[in-house]
This record gives structure tokens, sequence and C-alpha cells, in this order.
């Protein structure tokens, strides 16, 4: 383990995760979400810190904001589409106030690296009335997170850290430092008048927070991580986070006024820097937040009429944004094949989603590595918005349609993603009489976002034994009597089962339960068997491909070639499965009418 | 060279976050300031993969600009051309000729350019192809295909090998540690 003093390589989000630990940090809970992930998988192998992943981010903030109720410095993580989950809690949170230091971490993905928008959240800060901090890389998030808690402490109020893709997942250097302690004594200590948000206390946490944010103002004229560098003062930018460093890049020489603290904003400070400037602009990514604010004070800037206000930013679009100069490009981009993202060889949602996509219905989908089987040659997916949505939507359009919808509509969702915001879909869906049919795609792990732990798995994200909650159970308990079990790897006892559900005038669950074959059970079977092709066999029907498995490879053919290979003149080419990628699923073998496809029979060694 | 953009491309899944690791640390023990940017999550399940890596006195921002990449280290042919535009007149391009063939080209809907290789050497760049998979394979770990890229790109840096060698062996695990240092060292050998 490295100790304080040491100067390490260390990403962003690894470098909160140090940050909460030497921070004192006894309570931190999250839902897992690109790009806040390894913010919590870092921070469970700190001795002295309970880490959790809980089912959402709502939960995950509620339970950061009960340990600091009891005293003690807590965190909650998320992406940013995780904080409108959390939002119900933030925004009372800021009334409540805090007993230990509260922080939340959220974090943005500009430019949808791995989301389905690219919101942002520093708007947050505005609307909840919390102070919000944006560090720019790894050195400043560590930095950032001590300076949290003692705001959180001395204003009491959460403080909202704001990170984006760029500085989670960039790796820069981080000199460690010590453990603090917070001053704060753990316990258990009734304050109705803070705790309790009936209106009549609310009303009197209203007034406190309008004072708070005054003082808040003040503070944020000497915030130690916002700084002022003077240069040319022909032109001056206030800049913020991951983009003072393309601002800096691009402009080396230019005065800049970096925000460590985005909200409240300086006015003093903010005002000042204009006054010595000439021309004064505002360079931030995605909403003019900044450039709002400082317009609002009566200050000319300019900002979004020159930068772009969605996608990320960079140092080659900051210079020629304001200064109209061209990149450096020398080479043109050539025209070849995309590399999309996949589902993997042996998955099992390609199973599933071979039969969905027969069934010719509207597939109402959700998040998770599975919203792939939207891409050809799937494509059996129609609506992906948010964790949960599918099950509300296939109701809402049953609702609308009435009988004419029978038969036409299905929703999928995960297993993580129905524990995360479907279970309440599917209770609205047997209390209001509905009929829909629901997939829950159950591969025992969350995906997408690396492997972690749900609360079906068995396991904690340390890894330690727990209660597995039964799916099957579950939906009974809320009221669905046809809960179907299938082997989504078997596309033909699915496709059956599909059939029979989706007819059904009334909610049906079908559990399509089969491990990812990325968790380390499944990399470490013995018994894994794998498929070959006897490719003298193949016909080039190419019925194989149809189900898109990245293991299976066409291999074109001139009349020459083929012919020279003993196939027929007209056969354009032949399919052969890659057994370096294979995972033995075997959904491919049923598909191939000329028995080309063969399994190996098993065992550690039997292909290779 | 005491600044640099080395850009690593390749497809999910052929480690090269953990060359980019291995890489940054060792500019760290070097004496440079280093960033190494990446993107985790969706874009990596059998997409397209790049690392950017930023070594100088100073680095600020953590993405390379276009035409501004010293090095590039592609670990599968057709990434190669993919990342082009990243790339400056007599930029250094270290280049696995192994292919692994994207969806469209896997279902028969595309095809993957018979002339990837020439189209790299036509341009004004230096190009050192290397057969890292079957180098990789002839030390007996396929895998390795990473280490052996790291050996031939070191060869390039202001980076002492013994910084290199403490590195992996601090950073691979022990089962797998010396075939990974014979594959590092035959991907120096390639660049003599």
């Amino acid at each position: 383990m490295n100790k304080p003093g040491d100067t390490v390589i260390l990403s962003g989000n690894e470098a909160l995760a140090r940050g909460a630990y030497e921070a004192g940090v006894k309570v931190a809970s999250a839902y897992p979400g690109t790009p806040s992930t390894e913010i919590l998988e870092n921070l469970c192998r700190y001795e002295g810190v309970y880490t959790e992943w809980a089912p959402n981010e709502k939960v995950a903030l509620e339970v950061a904001l009960g340990a600091c109720f009891a005293g003690v410095r807590a965190l909650a993580t998320m992406k940013h589409v995780g904080l409108n989950v959390a939002a119900d809690p933030l925004f009372t949170a800021a009334y409540t106030g805090v007993r230990g230091g509260l922080v939340v971490i959220v974090a943005d993905d500009p430019d949808m690296h791995s989301s389905q928008n690219e919101q942002d959240s520093r708007n947050y800060a505005l609307a909840a009335k919390v102070p919000m901090l944006e560090p720019a890389d790894a050195a400043e998030a560590r930095e950032f997170v001590h300076i949290a808690y003692q705001l959180s402490e001395e204003f009491d109020t959460p403080v909202l850290l704001r990170t984006e893709t760029r500085m989670s997942h960039v790796k820069g250097i981080v000199t460690l430092g010590e453990q603090t302690a917070s001053p704060v004594k753990p316990g258990i200590e009734k304050m109705p008048g803070k705790f309790v948000m009936l209106p009549g206390n609310a009303r009197m946490r209203r007034v406190e927070l309008g004072k708070r944010m005054e003082r808040l103002k003040e503070y944020a004229e000497t915030f130690a991580g916002t700084t002022v560098e003077w240069g040319d003062l022909k032109r001056g930018f206030i800049t913020s986070g991951v983009t003072s460093l393309y601002v800096k890049e691009a402009f080396p020489d230019a005065s800049v006024l970096k925000l460590g603290m985005v909200y409240p904003l300086p006015e003093k400070l903010v005002r000042n820097f204009a006054e010595k400037v000439g021309e004064l602009i505002i360079i931030e990514e995605l909403d003019p937040f900044i450039e709002t604010q400082v317009k609002a004070m009566g200050i000319q800037c300019k900002g979004k009429e020159l930068i772009p206000s969605s996608g990320e930013l960079n140092a080659t679009i900051v210079r020629s944004s304001v200064t109209g100069e061209k990149g450096k490009a020398v080479f043109e981009p050539v025209q070849i094949p995309m590399r999309p993202p996949n589902l993997c060889p042996g998955c099992p949602h390609r199973g599933i989603f071979y039969a969905i996509s027969k069934l010719g219905a509207f597939v109402t989908g959700d998040i998770g590595c599975y919203t792939l089987a939207a891409l050809r040659p799937l494509s059996a997916m129609d609506t992906c918005v948010c964790m949960g949505a599918g099950i509300g939507n296939a109701h809402g359009m049953s609702k609308a349609l009435g009988s004419e919808a029978l038969g036409k509509v299905i929703a999928v969702i995960g297993d993580s993603t129905f524990f995360h915001s479907g279970i309440t879909g599917l209770i609205n869906i047997v209390f209001n009489r509905g009929n829909s049919t629901i997939v829950i795609l159950d591969n025992r792990t969350t995906g997408m976002t690396g492997h972690q732990p749900h609360p079906s798995t068995g396991r904690t994200i340390t890894g330690d034994q727990t209660v597995s909650i039964d799916i099957e159970a579950l939906c009974r308990a809320i009221g669905v009597s046809r809960v179907r079990v299938v082997d989504p790897h078997n596309s033909e006892a699915c496709l059956k089962v599909l059939k029979e559900e989706i007819e059904m005038p009334e909610p049906s669950v079908i559990i399509a339960k089969a491990p990812c074959v990325l968790i380390p059970e499944m990399k470490k079977r013995k018994d894994k068997k794998r498929y070959t092709t006897v490719v003298e066999r193949c016909t080039g029907c190419r019925f194989c491909l149809r189900i898109g498995c990245p293991a299976i490879e066409w291999v074109p053919l001139t009349p020459e070639e083929a012919t020279k290979l003993g196939y027929k003149e007209k056969q354009k080419g032949f399919s052969q499965i890659n057994v370096t990628l294979c995972n033995g699923c075997g959904q491919c073998a049923p598909l191939c009418k000329f028995g080309a496809i063969k399994s190996d029979g098993g065992g550690d060694d039997a292909v290779r | 060279m005491q600044s640099g953009n080395i850009l690593l491309a390749g497809v999910g899944g052929q480690g090269i976050l953990l060359a980019s690791e291995i890489l940054s640390s060792a500019l760290l023990r070097a004496g440079f300031d280093v960033k190494q940017s990446e993107v985790h999550g969706m874009a990596q399940r059998g997409g397209s993969v790049v690392s950017h890596v930023r070594f100088g006195k100073k680095v600020y921002s953590p993405l390379i600009e276009l035409g501004t990449a010293d090095i590039m280290v592609s670990f599968e042919l057709l990434e190669a051309l993919r990342y082009l535009p990243y790339f400056r007149k007599g930029s250094t391009v270290i280049v696995n000729t192994q292919k692994i063939l994207p969806a469209p080209v896997a279902t028969g809907m595309e095809v993957y350019p018979p002339d990837a290789i020439e189209q790299l050497q036509s341009r004004d760049l230096a190009v050192h192809a290397i057969d890292a998979f079957g180098i990789a394979a002839s030390v007996g770990e396929q895998r390795a295909v990473n280490m052996v890229l790291v050996g031939a790109l070191s060869k390039l840096l202001p980076v002492e090998e013994k910084i290199f060698m403490e590195i992996i062996e601090g950073r691979i695990p022990e089962k797998i540690r010396k075939v990974n240092i014979e594959a590092f060292i035959k991907g120096r050998e390639r660049m003599q």
C-alpha cells in the first residue's frame, strides 16, 4: 500500500477515492455508472471505510445522509443521470444540512461516451442551493475532497463535487496525504428542528439556507482552489475544471481565472478580473452556466456565441473557437469499416434477443449492455430512455392502444436495472390491471459498468456473502401470477415462451437467466465447450451471421476461389468460427441446417 | 525527446489500458510530468479503444490534438488508419500487423481494406510493422501482444530499460511475469 508523501499515478476516480479515505470517510454508498464507477471500486479497498453498492442513487444518497446524521463523514457517488434519481433527497438535504460532512460526487459525461444524455450537473448546484467544487485533474481531485468535507461541516451543507469523463478517467501525478479526522463526534443526537422537514421546520431552514448561501458567496472569494493567473491583459478567460487545462494548452500566455468552486461564484473576484482584461471570454463545456451568472452581474462577456454548447471541448476547439485558427491535422481521415461496440461472444442476451427479433413486436428497452441489441443485425430494441423506463413505456403503450397493442409490445430490462428502477414499474402494471410482458435479462451481474454485484448476486462490493434476492419470488410477491424462467441461450425455447406470454391478457414476466460470460466464475469454468466450423459443409447461406456473434467471421470468395475450394461457383463465401474468440454458448449451432457447426465436447484443451 | 504525445489504439480486450499504465508509470519514474486519458464503459465492448499519453516538463491537456501525435502504437492494423488525423508528418507508427475483424466485416457487410499497411506506408510516416501476435505466441502467451508493443515503444523513449523492467515486475502477477518480460524484450529487440 502506498503511504503519505508518495508520488504516484492515479486516475481522477482513484484520486477521489484516496481523498475520501484521507478525509476519514466512514460510510460510502453508490450505484455504478460510467464514468463514476471506479470511485467506490477503489474506496472499498481501503481499511476503515464501509462501502456498498445500493440498488439506486436515491438510496445511496439517503444512506450517506443517514450516516452524516449519525455524525460521520459520508459519501455518495453517481453518474450525472444518477443525480436525477437522487435529486429528491438532495434538495431536502440542502435544508437539513449535515452533522458529519456529506459529499456527493457526480460524474458528467460530455459527448456521451457511455450515456443516454449529456446533462450538465452544475445546474443542480444552483437549483438545490448547494455549493459545488470542480477539480481539473487527479491531484486537485484528492485535495478538493478534503476541502469539501471541511466546507460541508463548517457551513452545515451537503457539498457537490463535479467530475467528468476527462477528469475521472485521466491519470495524472498525485502526492498522497495523511488521514485527517472530522471534529464531529459520532452518535445519536435528536435535532428535530433541523432534521424533520415538516413545513414549519422547513420554512425556518429555508431562511437558514438563504443565509448560508450568502456566507458561501463570501467564502468563494477566498477558495484555495480558485486561482488567477495574470498574463496578456488584452484577453482574459474565465473557466473551470478540465476545460481550464484546454485553455492553458491553447493560450499559455493568457490571463485566466480558474474557478475551483463553480457555485456560488466569487462575484468580487469575477468583477475585478473582468475590469482588468480587455475582452472577457467564458470557456466552459456544455451549458452557459458561468456565463449566465456573469452576465446577470451586468458584466459584458462572450461565451457560447464562440464555444460549442454540446460535446467535449479540447485544446483545438478552444483555440479555433476563439481565434478562428484551423487545427493542425495534415492527414485526412480515410474511409474504413467502423468498429462499433457489440455484445460479447457467448453473451446470453444475444440468444433471447434473436428470439425477440422474430416476434416482430415493439420492444421497449432499457439501460445496460443489452441496449446493444438495438444495433444490427439483431435490431431488437425500439426505445431506450432511462433506468427502468422500458417497463413504464410498455404499460403506457398498451393503455394507449388498448387491445390493439396486445401481443405487439414487450419490455426488456436487465437484472441490475430491474432492482434499480424496474420494480415500481412492475407494481404499477399489476396495480393498474395492465397486461404487459416484461423480460428480465438476468445475467447475474451489472455487466456494462464492469461486473459489480447487485441484490441478487449473493455477494457485496467487498465479495462477502449475502442474501441473494430471488427475482422470481419477488415478481410473484408483487402479484404477477405468470412468471416463467427460460435459458436465453436456447432461442427456440425462448421464442415459444415469448409467443405464449405476449398474447396473455394479464401481466407476465419472463426471466431469461444465464450468467454473463465475463464474470470470473464463467471465465474459470472447466467444462467450457468451444464450437468450430466444418467449413466444407458451409453453403454460404449466412444464416449464422444473423445473430451477430463477433466469433463468427465471414470469409468472402471470388467464383474462382469458391470452385478451387470445392464449393459451387456462385457461393459468395463461407462462415468460420474464430476459436480464440468463441465462448462456447452454442447459440449458433442450431441455426446451421447443414451441420457445419460442431461442438468440441468441452474441457480445457479440447480445441487449441 | 523531452516531451511527447503517444497515442495507443486497438480493440477492447487487447490490454491497451495496462500498456498505457506501464508506459505512464515508467515516464513518471524517469522524472516527467504525465497525463493519460482513456474511455471506459460502452466504448469498450469490442469497440475501438484509444488511450492518450502525454509527457513533458509540465502537461496541461490530457488529450492529444489532431496532427500532433509523435508516436502511435496501434495494437491492430486497421486501427492505425482510423487515427490517421492524429499524425503529423514524420510521426512514428508502431503497428501490430494482426487483423481483428470489426463486426461489419465479420458479418460480411463490409470488407477489411486489403492494402491497410500500404496505405500507411504511402504516407509521410515512419512505419514499423511488427507481428506482435506472432512474437507473443512464440514466447508462449498470445495475450502478451501488449508487452511486445510496449517493448518496441520503449526503444524510442528517453526512459532506461531498467525502469520499464521494474514497473512490469511490480505490475504483472508472478504467474505470468516471465513470459511478459520475455515478450517485452522481444519487442524491444525488434526495433534495433
